[in-house]
């Protein structure tokens, strides 16, 4: 398949049929070969998100967010395997992609955001060259072209005087400046899908704000699917329209936003949202949610990954498969739900 | 802003210019026996050695004599050769060209060996490449230099017939092309002169290659290295999840990145270089100044012996000094933190 | 050594072939060393039959020029080409280290002045240093182990330097100094006695270099004077003979040259793993 016709039928699926999700995962399973054994990193793991619309991933780190977000991207590193589900993007079978049609897809009809913004740079490039690069690779600008249009990018991003800091390097811009970079490189193209791993970790509070208000802004301005990785609930409830609660490598809650607050079914969810801070709750109400993530190594491995954390575990929780119940618009992974 | 930086960098370099003077004064004051009774040779009379004492300035005190040591350098006087009866300088101006012309012919195949090498290691790591990669940095290192270059006359000009007779730059028919460099491959090609340049070349060739051997294996294993490094960072992930093409992502964001620590080693490649071309260059015939102080210290001729040390630790440091701006001139960052 | 740091060495051994084959090959290095001479069939020194014989039963690596054998010669020089590396690498040990820990130790004047004398060593190429010093100490096997010592005295300063430096606000120093202890009494039994484990891999990897240094002194006249059997001067010896196909005069002691650097090499690789286990490759 090559490039104009992946394109063309991205954009098409999306238009013609709205409730076609722009992404669909379903029942996706990755391991980690490592030297000390294998991490069952991803266990059937399922996600939808539609045009226009954000999903929220959450849950504690190494609970397998990037590890889809980079499987999604099919960027994962080369000691992970895909051992089984499949990944559909705008009607496109991600899994069974070669190389090149990968390539021509990232950046321009899928796109990411990163953690850590100065590291996701190339620290001996200028920003503006960077982003030239990706509209000469997709954009169809000419190299003569190619320098306006990053500094008209930068300035879609809110960076003042885009035409001198197109020249400047990531160790000349400050955090938040190097995110706006990073989003004007994952926005250069128009993609249909933008997935956001982090975003706003490691910059000051005030910058959070600026920046996600941002991202999602011009995400939904554009009708753009958003996919937005976070390790903060609350940050998740603010922006996205539905949330996936993840934890060792299950999806263990699906719901829309609202109603994942108001009614959490999955026991993990509402230690979760006990553990979030909100309007109106003094500090000492704050939960903290005992006990760490099980071993994703152990042979043993129960069908519940959350057994040995959980307070309502019965005998029979560990035993396979995992249930995972489907009601309405909302999907929970437990035997015994609240 | 470059012209400054280079001026303040060559003000760096004063001190370490300043010892090297002193050390080459130091090395000639501790000459074997007695200098004057040495240069008066062993026929001359008491008075004539004291005459020769008196001249030499060595019956003045230290400090005068390396006053005396500095005029006579600032005039360019670094003594006469026994064995040519000519200055040393203009012996060593005159045999620097075919010195320059070997090392930078080895550095340059060594570079590109290495660099290659390195690069297509650290791209399939563990591949038959990578392990052909292990074993050249791991032989390399261990192979005396004079050794490589007897093997490669064995092989290629006695057993094949490939290569010329090793003995100097040109083969006995040829004249040397017109001075314009003094690097014959490049005189000879500004001439005109082909049959020059192929006689230049072929005799050039296998004295290159064997000094540049010893230089692949340190450049490649750094280069591999590094090369793993920058691969497995957060930006090289970006960018391929903005779609760069492999090219783009290999060439002009890791290796650029990747060179820079190859970069910072070059010093320590020029320093086992020059040493070893001495070696080389005595192997081969090769009329450059390592061959010239060789045949010196055979004949305890040992003014043109302390000019050569004193030539190759001025070059030395002007070649780091060379290495450290060209760092600069890749890594925008130095310019804020210098 | 520790009961514990001998189990580490043997599991590291034991996971390690190529760390046992080094120190296999270090063992036959030095019992050749030492026993070396009293074993060869033939005087090193003497003609043992017709000049420039291709390898036979007889002379299982030829003859060289004059009817010397090869193998017997090339066995006698083991014991001159370590004998030297040793020496300028204790040399440049104990030298090295103690002005290199002094430096990092005390800081201030003491550290610029030894930091200005190694970064003037640095300055020049360095064997062409050691040529110069050699030439100018006068061309003795003494004076080539000196140049190898001197040359190789920056790395030791280096390293020594850096580590002493990080330790000497460590809390055992901390603790001898509250406990009355003198600066000096620290820095000896403190501070050196910790940078041996580092120390001794850069022995084990400055051999290497120190025997390709001496080798290469002694490979343009410097040095060792014929007859005497070395390794450097013998592929010295066979490079007129190879241009007219008598390979095997240098290769012999050019293949001893490389196996013996090889060896310290890998045992420097496997020294590193033992004592520095975080910087493995």
């Amino acid at each position: 398949m090559n490039d104009v016709a992946a394109a063309t039928l991205v954009q098409a699926a999306a238009r013609a049929a709205p409730r076609v999700p722009v992404l669909e995962v379903a029942d996706l399973s990755v391991e980690f070969r490592t030297r000390s054994g294998t991490v069952r990193a991803l266990d059937g793991v399922s996600l939808q998100v539609h045009r226009g619309e954000c999903l929220g991933v959450v849950g504690e780190s190494g609970s397998g967010k990037s590890v889809t977000a980079y499987a999604v991207m099919r960027l994962l590193d080369p000691a992970a395997r895909i051992t089984g589900g499949r990944i559909t993007f705008g009607g496109m079978d991600m899994l069974g992609a070669g190389d090149a049609d990968l390539a021509d897809l990232r950046g321009r009809e899928l796109s990411m955001i990163f953690q850590n913004p100065r590291a996701s740079l190339n620290p001996i490039r200028p920003v503006g060259t960077q982003i030239a690069d990706v509209l000469l690779r997709h954009g169809g600008v000419t190299r003569a072209q190619a320098p306006a249009r990053a500094a008209a990018l930068l300035a879609e991003v809110g960076i003042p005087d885009p035409e001198r800091r197109a020249r400047a390097y990531p160790f000349e811009l400050s955090g938040g400046m190097c995110q706006r970079v990073g989003i004007a490189l994952a926005l250069a193209c128009r993609p249909a899908l933008l997935i956001a791993d982090e975003p706003t970790t490691g910059l000051d509070v005030t910058t959070q704000a600026v920046i996600m208000d941002l991202v999602l802004g011009l995400a939904r301005a554009r009708g753009m699917a958003t996919v937005l990785i976070t390790h903060d609930l609350g940050l998740a409830t603010e922006y996205c329209d539905s949330i996936a609660v993840m934890h060792a490598g299950h999806v263990v809650e699906t719901a829309p936003t609202a109603a994942l607050f108001a009614t959490p079914r999955h026991p993990y969810t509402a230690r979760l949202i006990g553990a979030t801070p909100r309007p109106g709750l003094a500090l000492g109400d704050l939960a903290s949610i005992a006990g760490s993530l099980p071993d994703l190594r152990r042979e043993d491995l129960p069908a519940c990954r959350f057994l040995d954390r959980c307070e309502r575990a019965r005998p029979d929780c560990a035993a396979a498969p995992l249930p995972r119940r489907t009601e309405a618009a909302r999907m929970v992974a437990c035997r015994y739900p609240l | 802003m470059m012209l400054a930086v280079i001026a303040r960098r060559l003000a760096a370099a004063l001190p370490t210019l300043a010892g090297v003077v002193v050390v080459t004064f130091l090395l000639t004051r501790a000459l074997p026996g007695d200098p004057a009774a040495y240069f008066a040779g062993p026929a001359a009379t008491r008075e004539a050695v004291e005459q020769i004492r008196a001249q030499l300035g060595l019956d003045r005190s230290l400090g005068m004599q390396f006053l005396g040591y500095l005029r006579e350098l600032a005039r360019g006087d670094l003594g006469l050769s026994i064995t040519t009866g000519q200055p040393v300088l203009s012996d060593i101006v005159a045999r620097l060209p075919a010195s320059a012309e070997l090392t930078l012919l080895a550095l340059l195949f060594a570079a590109l060996a290495g660099i290659s090498l390195g690069v297509l290691a650290a791209l399939r790591p563990n591949g038959w490449l990578d392990n052909l990669c292990r074993v050249i940095a791991t032989l390399g290192v261990c192979l005396p230099a004079f050794f490589t270059g007897l093997l490669l006359i064995y092989v290629f000009y006695y057993l094949l017939g490939w290569a010329p007779a090793p003995l100097g730059r040109l083969n006995a028919f040829a004249a040397p092309p017109p001075h314009v460099t003094g690097f014959f491959l490049i005189d000879s090609l500004l001439a005109g002169q082909g049959e020059t340049f192929r006689s230049a070349l072929a005799q050039i060739l296998l004295p290159a290659l064997s000094l540049g051997i010893f230089a692949v294996a340190p450049i490649a294993r750094i280069t591999r290295g590094s090369m793993l490094a920058v691969m497995s960072s957060d930006f090289i992930r970006a960018a391929r999840a903005h779609g760069l093409s492999g090219r783009t992502v290999v060439i002009a964001y890791a290796l650029r990145n990747a060179l820079l620590p190859v970069v910072t080693t070059l010093g320590m490649v020029f320093s086992f270089l020059l040493g070893a071309n001495v070696l080389i260059e005595k192997v081969f015939a090769w009329p450059g100044i390592g061959s010239y102080a060789v045949e010196a210290l055979i004949a305890s001729d040992y003014a043109p012996v302390q000019g050569f040390v004193m030539t190759m630790g001025f070059l030395y440091v002007l070649l780091n000094l060379a290495i450290d701006l060209l760092y600069r001139v890749i890594d925008p960052r130095m310019e804020v933190t210098a | 050594m520790s009961a514990a740091s001998l189990a580490h060495a043997r599991h590291v051994l034991s996971g390690n072939p190529v760390t046992a084959l080094a120190f296999g090959l270090f063992a036959l290095l030095v019992g050749t060393a030492i026993l070396g001479p009293a074993l060869v069939p033939f005087d090193p020194i003497a003609a043992a039959g017709p000049a420039l014989q291709p390898p036979s039963a007889r002379h299982p690596f030829g003859t060289d020029a004059i009817g010397r054998d090869v193998f017997s010669r090339v066995i006698a020089a083991t014991r001159l080409d370590l004998g030297m590396a040793f020496a300028a690498v204790a040399i440049v040990f104990a030298c090295g280290t103690l002005t290199g820990a002094a430096a990092g130790f005390f800081g201030g004047w003491t550290d610029r002045i030894i930091g200005r004398l190694a970064d003037t060593i640095m300055a020049f190429p360095l064997f062409v240093l050691a040529m110069g010093i050699v030439a100018a100490l006068g061309n003795t096997v003494t004076n080539i182990v000196i140049a190898t010592a001197v040359v190789n005295f920056p790395l030791y300063v280096r390293i020594a330097r850096t580590e002493a430096s990080t330790r000497r606000g460590a809390g055992y120093v901390e603790a001898a100094r509250l406990s009355g202890y003198g600066e000096a009494h620290i820095l000896f039994r403190e501070i050196l006695p910790n940078l041996l484990p580092i120390m001794m891999v850069q022995v084990s990897l400055t051999l290497g270099y120190a025997i390709l240094n001496c080798a290469g002194l002694s490979f343009i006249g410097l040095g060792v004077r014929p007859p005497a059997p070395e390794w450097g001067i013998m592929v010295a010896e066979g490079a007129s003979a190879i241009i007219s196909g008598e390979w095997w005069i240098a290769l012999f002691p050019g293949l001893a040259l490389m196996i013996a650097v090889f060896t310290f090499n890998l045992l420097g690789d496997g020294l590193r793993d033992i004592v520095d286990p975080r910087r493995r490759t």
